[in-house]
């Protein structure tokens, strides 16, 4: 018992030190992320850019995508439900390196990573933003589909005019989900050199070794632009609610 | 001998085994209020949802004004479907527009009138139903009469010839069933002609041109409101009256 609380003791004595250690390196550490901010802020920039992107794609396929599955015949609904399965099932850095280094060079196509970035994650994202869209379709009554084909629509009328725009609104929490989990995901785009908050974080840790305040800056850059993401999903939500109608109860 | 606006023959629907229509015909004449009555599961509602296509029939076939409807033809079956309008007994309002959208999106996505235009007629029915101030108010803003009467005027707005009313006050609070029941009036005297599905069995014999009672798919008996509520033949129209007419008070 003794031996082990002296263990306890050592150890934390070495944490110590090394938190002091951290805390006389600070100015240090403050001044190696402020040199490299702009360069990060750009980054930020790069990222942005790829998850607005991946999700202007990921809708533009996956509401379509949704409406399908819902409505569509047998066999499309066969199609997609295996596309999705496919979409989700791979893990982004094997479709990374499966779509740039794989498929471009075999098919010699010469696209940019950063648009590589954006079509990958966009196919991921569609596959998961179908599965919002379902939801929230399958969540309306029926009787509004029956309403407007009472009323002489056509039924691409009735989804474009009185399905979508009610599911749509019901997607936006899902959305917020679904645009923190990309921003996160934009991070992996690194690896194929997408100059991204992360690429620019470790070019600047690997040459100046200050790993832990340019990852830590790194971070909280993501955590900061998560914030505002969400933030602004959810004014949007607030914006487009329907008056009186409450789904919360409130 | 006038021709029937709108002629039902031998309409049949099958979910599964079981049959919930069989064999149900029915002329309807301009100005007609037809009124359906019968238990539930009787196969009222399937029978009004047949009539537009709602639901697809496994047999029979419609006539409206002497032109058979094709459903199959998809822009027969829309055209047909402005000409028939339909009111649901959960009114089924378009929940994300309000009561003035509701009432104009029909004209201006399905007739393709414009906005303005389609604006100003929504506000005309919206007044016929005494909902002119109400027309900026959403769905969820609205009571349950106040809903179905939009519906109403959304169905109105369409011009259509036949209307079709699927329990139309079967949701509605006791007090609120008067103002919807004084439109369904209103819409009788100016001769709209009408098959509605109702256990209101007081207002359907002040109202009806012809009841019809149906029980398991059929249309057991037909005639005027005296020979079914006072005359019935059938034994099993006279029990359903009798019983009716106890829970929803009195005749006439």
């Amino acid at each position: 018992m003794t031996v082990e609380y002296g263990d306890t003791m050592r150890h934390h004595v070495t944490i110590f030190h090394t938190f002091l250690g951290a805390i006389e390196r600070m100015p240090e550490s403050l001044i190696a992320i402020m040199d490299a901010l702009p360069y990060l802020l750009q980054g930020s920039m790069v990222t942005l850019v790829v998850v607005v992107g991946a999700m202007g794609l990921g809708f533009a396929l996956g509401a379509p995508l949704a409406v399908g599955q819902v409505y569509g015949h047998p066999a499309l609904r066969r199609f997609i439900a295996v596309y999705v399965w496919f979409f989700r099932g791979i893990p982004l850095l094997v479709f990374l390196f499966l779509f740039y280094f794989g498929l471009c060079t075999a098919l010699d196509i010469n696209l940019s990573a950063f648009t590589v970035a954006i079509i990958v994650l966009g196919l991921i994202s569609s596959a998961y933003q179908s599965q919002i869209f379902r939801g929230a379709i399958l969540s309306l009554p029926e009787g509004q589909l029956k309403a407007a084909r009472a009323l002489g629509m056509s039924d691409f009328k009735a989804i474009s005019f009185i399905i979508l725009p009610q599911a749509l609104r019901l997607s936006i929490p899902g959305w917020s989900n679904e645009y923190s989990i990309l921003l996160k995901d934009s991070a992996v785009t690194y690896a194929l050199g997408v100059a991204e908050i992360m690429a620019r974080a470790h070019f600047v840790a690997t040459r100046t070794y200050q790993h832990l305040p340019l990852y830590f800056a790194a971070g909280v850059i993501f955590l900061v632009l998560t914030w505002v993401g969400t933030k602004g999903l959810r004014l949007l939500e607030e914006r487009a609610r329907i008056p009186g109608y409450s789904p919360q109860g409130s | 001998m006038t021709t029937p606006i709108l002629r039902i023959e031998n309409i049949s629907k099958r979910y599964g085994k079981k049959d919930v229509l069989k064999g149900a015909s029915l002329d309807v004449n301009k100005g007609d209020l037809k009124i359906l009555i019968g238990p539930s599961g009787a196969g009222k509602s399937t029978l009004l949802q047949c009539i537009n296509f709602l639901v697809k029939p496994d047999e029979g076939r419609i006539w409206l004004d002497e032109q058979e409807v094709h459903y199959a033809n998809k822009r027969d079956l829309y055209a047909y479907r402005q000409k028939v309008g339909m009111i649901f007994q959960d009114f089924n309002l378009f929940d994300h527009l309000t009561a003035l959208e509701n009432v104009r999106i029909g004209m201006v996505r399905v007739k393709g009138m414009g906005k303005a235009e389609a604006g100003e007629r929504a506000v005309l029915e919206l007044e016929r139903v005494g909902l002119k101030e109400h027309m900026q108010k959403y769905p969820a803003q609205l009571s349950g009469g106040q809903k179905q009467r939009v519906s109403i005027a959304r169905a109105l707005a369409m011009d259509p010839k036949v209307m079709l009313l699927d329990e139309p006050t079967s949701a509605l609070d006791p007090e609120l069933i008067g103002e919807v029941h004084a439109v369904i009036r209103d819409l009788g005297n100016n001769g709209m002609t009408m098959i509605m599905a109702t256990h209101q069995i007081g207002f359907a014999s002040s109202l009806a041109s012809e009841i019809l009672f149906m029980e398991d798919g059929r249309i057991l008996e037909r005639g005027t409101p005296d020979k079914i509520f006072n005359h019935a033949e059938n034994a099993r129209t006279q029990e359903f009256c009798s019983k009716i007419t106890e829970l929803y008070g009195e005749r006439g």
